[in-house]
């Protein structure tokens, strides 16, 4: 219900990165404070650390989780935030975005949810994307000991996956097709030193439901530069719990070539591949059905929500009506459910409908189900 | 009919203040204004995050991005009660005998007159801070309630608990009863007095949007708030507080927020500022309402009275300021 003349401001975009101690924030964080981009950013931060820049738009602040009053236990916010953004933009015009750095623990979903949960701070800003560090070498560690490392890139929109130098391609590779296991419709750039194109780190819009997936042109399809299967894609449908030795295919290039020669078998590193992705706890379900009839759709998804909502880390998809002539974007987060009419379906575009739920213990059976049954009749 | 003398500042204002007869304005940005036959100026801080009027004292107290508590003279003079580099300071409170608190992160410091500094920690991070209106007390607002610590003592705190993450705090004027800002839309009370095994909290609720700010009646008969399309006035005066009353809804707009609530000094009259720039003055008795302000640049963040409730000062995000004089 606020009015029009307090959010006439463009929202500041805010860009969240997590990332294990270790895996290269600080070094990312220099580097968007120190690059000519021509761009300023505020920066919360847990600790001022190494960040061994003088900048007073560097504020910080102390991880404070609320959970919400509101019976729901996955309702949670990061109270600082709320405190130090709502001080940042009663002096706007002093940076262009803001970049929230969490501790290695962290969890990144009431960082997230403050966004969309704090009617103030949700007026004046715009969560840009998640982006999560992952230090390749010790990635498989990680999974072991920790669920947050997980977490991290089960919630990102961007993985970086981080100093390269200190592993093999084979050991890569599989670190690789363990992202994507854990998340597939993140974007992996893999680099040293924390080297990413900033580019691929800020501004990404992953939220706007405008810009969200539209970027992403190959969102749930095959064959594109950026896409590594995983052994969740569907047209693979198998099950990552098994040691199997087929389901790491690595894809470089458009499916339907010969696979033969372009894969990393299962012989090279599978052993590796079954015993990181033991750990793995997260799992994704992605869903492509025909075109939705939306007094089936609508319920259905408030519903999967409401009751799932705890184990669902993220949904994002693309939804083809019957008898709408525009695509239809949905993103959540938990409860959270974001939906609008995005654009005009292009000529000789399929129009059919993907869904894809990160999570736990989401039942796939019962969700693939669900989902097909929404489906409009002919 | 009010008039109203305009004045143009620089971005968000914080907070207005008269001392005496004098208004001073408060910008985010750490100018301290006031108009005292002409405009003046104390550079208080590098980015300002709160400015209070002490109220038991003629002075303003602030806090700011550059970690540093100050002290506001009536003459516009600054003198620094305390620095905590690299923190920000978005809590002071003034209490008596010239004790000032503040706090950042998970605790807060009280400084008295004489240099003496106590410290009070907390789990949580301290939200909101307020001295009780006699003895030396704070109350701390945190998450999950409400620490209330004697200064001058060691004695433990007395916790008030609610669930929830609690942003502001409030004693009534006569120190019977502590009221709590959440972040989910309602205020909280405790009735501090309270016999053993009495009902002692209040829970108000029913606002659409958080609320930002209260004010007290003259004599703490009603407590009026923001967060809703009018100031929601709870009854205070009787010996439970608003237990079991409805509260009034005065200056009702529809879908237009209320964003600053401000009592007249000795009257039963409110000032509301809402979320356009519009202020009006409402009376408790039979709800008739005044236009004091027109709507403006962007929603009121500020107002206060002067201290013979003929003029009020206010103050908003987009930077429009100005004095209504309710005499002419």
């Amino acid at each position: 219900m606020t009015d029009a003349i307090s959010t006439q401001q463009k929202p500041i975009p805010v860009t969240v990165l997590t990332g294990y101690l270790g895996a290269g924030k600080t070094t990312l964080l220099n580097r968007i404070l120190s690059e000519n981009h021509g761009k300023k950013y505020a920066v919360i931060v847990n600790e001022f650390g190494e960040i061994g820049i003088d900048n007073d738009l560097i504020v910080e602040s102390d991880e404070e989780i609320y959970e919400m009053n509101n019976g729901c236990v996955c309702c949670t916010v990061r109270g600082d935030l709320i405190r130090v953004v709502e001080g940042l933009m009663r002096r706007p015009g002093r940076f262009d975005g803001i970049i929230v750095e969490t501790t290695g623990l962290a969890d990144p979903v009431p960082v997230a949810q403050t966004f969309f949960m704090d009617e103030d701070v949700r007026a004046k800003t715009e969560l840009d994307a998640v982006v999560a560090l992952v230090d390749a070498k010790h990635l498989p560690l990680r999974l072991k000991d920790s669920r947050e490392a997980e977490d991290q890139i089960a919630f990102a929109d961007v993985v970086v996956v981080n100093k390269t130098d200190l592993v093999t391609p084979e050991e890569l590779a599989v670190i690789e097709d363990i992202v994507r296991a854990i998340n597939p419709t993140a974007r992996i750039y893999k680099t040293t030193r924390s080297g990413v194109d900033l580019s691929r780190v800020l501004d990404q819009g992953a939220f706007n439901l405008e810009r969200a997936l539209e970027n992403d042109p190959h969102f749930l399809e095959h064959g594109h530069e950026d896409h590594v299967c995983g052994p969740d894609c569907d047209h693979h449908d198998h099950d990552h719990d098994h040691h199997g030795h087929d389901h790491d295919h690595h894809h470089d290039h458009d499916h339907g070539h010969d696979h033969g020669h372009d894969h990393h078998h299962g012989h090279d590193h599978g052993h590796a591949v079954a015993s990181a992705i033991h750990d793995v706890t997260v799992k994704s379900i992605s869903l492509r059905g025909g075109e939705m009839n939306p007094d089936r759709f609508f319920p259905w998804i408030q519903k999967i929500t409401q009751t799932d909502g705890p184990n669902i880390l993220r949904l994002k998809g693309i939804i083809a009506f019957k008898g709408d002539e525009e695509r239809y974007v949905v993103q959540g987060v938990h409860m959270i459910i974001e939906g609008d009419h995005q654009r005009a379906w292009k000529d000789g575009e399929k129009r059919e409908s993907r869904l894809v739920f990160i999570g736990r213990d989401l039942d796939r059976a019962k969700i693939e189900q669900s989902f097909f049954a929404c489906q409009a009749t002919a | 009919m009010p008039t109203v003398a305009p004045l143009d500042l620089d971005g968000h204002v914080i907070a207005t203040h008269f001392l005496g007869d004098v208004p001073f304005f408060a910008t985010a940005a750490g100018e301290i204004r006031r108009l005292d036959g002409g405009e003046k100026v104390t550079e208080a801080h590098n980015g300002l995050l709160t400015c209070i009027r002490d109220p038991f004292s003629v002075s303003l107290i602030t806090g700011g991005e550059d970690g540093k508590v100050m002290r506001i003279a009536a003459d516009g003079s600054a003198t620094l009660v305390a620095e905590a580099p690299r923190k920000w300071v978005t809590v002071v409170a003034g209490g008596p005998q010239g004790a000032v608190a503040y706090a950042y992160g998970k605790g807060s410091t009280v400084v008295l007159a004489d240099g003496t500094v106590k410290e009070f920690a907390e789990e949580r991070t301290v939200e909101a801070l307020a001295f009780a209106p006699k003895g030396l007390r704070i109350a701390a607002a945190r998450y999950n309630g409400v620490s209330l610590h004697w200064v001058a003592t060691t004695s433990a705190a007395v916790d008030l608990e609610w669930k929830g993450a609690h942003n502001g705090v409030t004693f009534s004027p006569d120190g019977k009863f502590v009221v709590t800002q959440m972040q989910e839309n309602a205020l909280h009370g405790w009735k501090l007095d309270g016999k053993p095994g009495e009902a002692r909290h209040m829970r108000m609720t029913g606002y659409p949007v958080k609320v930002k700010s209260l004010s007290w009646s003259a004599k703490g008969k009603w407590l009026a708030s923001s967060g809703a399309p009018a100031a929601i006035v709870w009854p205070f005066s009787g010996k439970d507080g608003p237990m079991g009353k409805a509260p009034l809804e005065l200056g009702t707009r529809a879908n237009i927020m209320a964003t600053c609530v401000a009592f007249h000094p000795v009257e039963e009259v409110l000032a509301i500022g809402f979320i356009d720039g519009m202020i009006l003055g409402v009376r408790i008795g039979d709800g008739k309402e005044a236009l004091l302000r027109r709507p403006g640049k962007g929603a009121i963040t500020a107002m206060s009275w002067s201290g013979n409730g003929k003029l009020i000062a206010f103050g908003s995000e987009a930077g429009d300021c100005g004095i209504i004089d309710i005499s002419a």
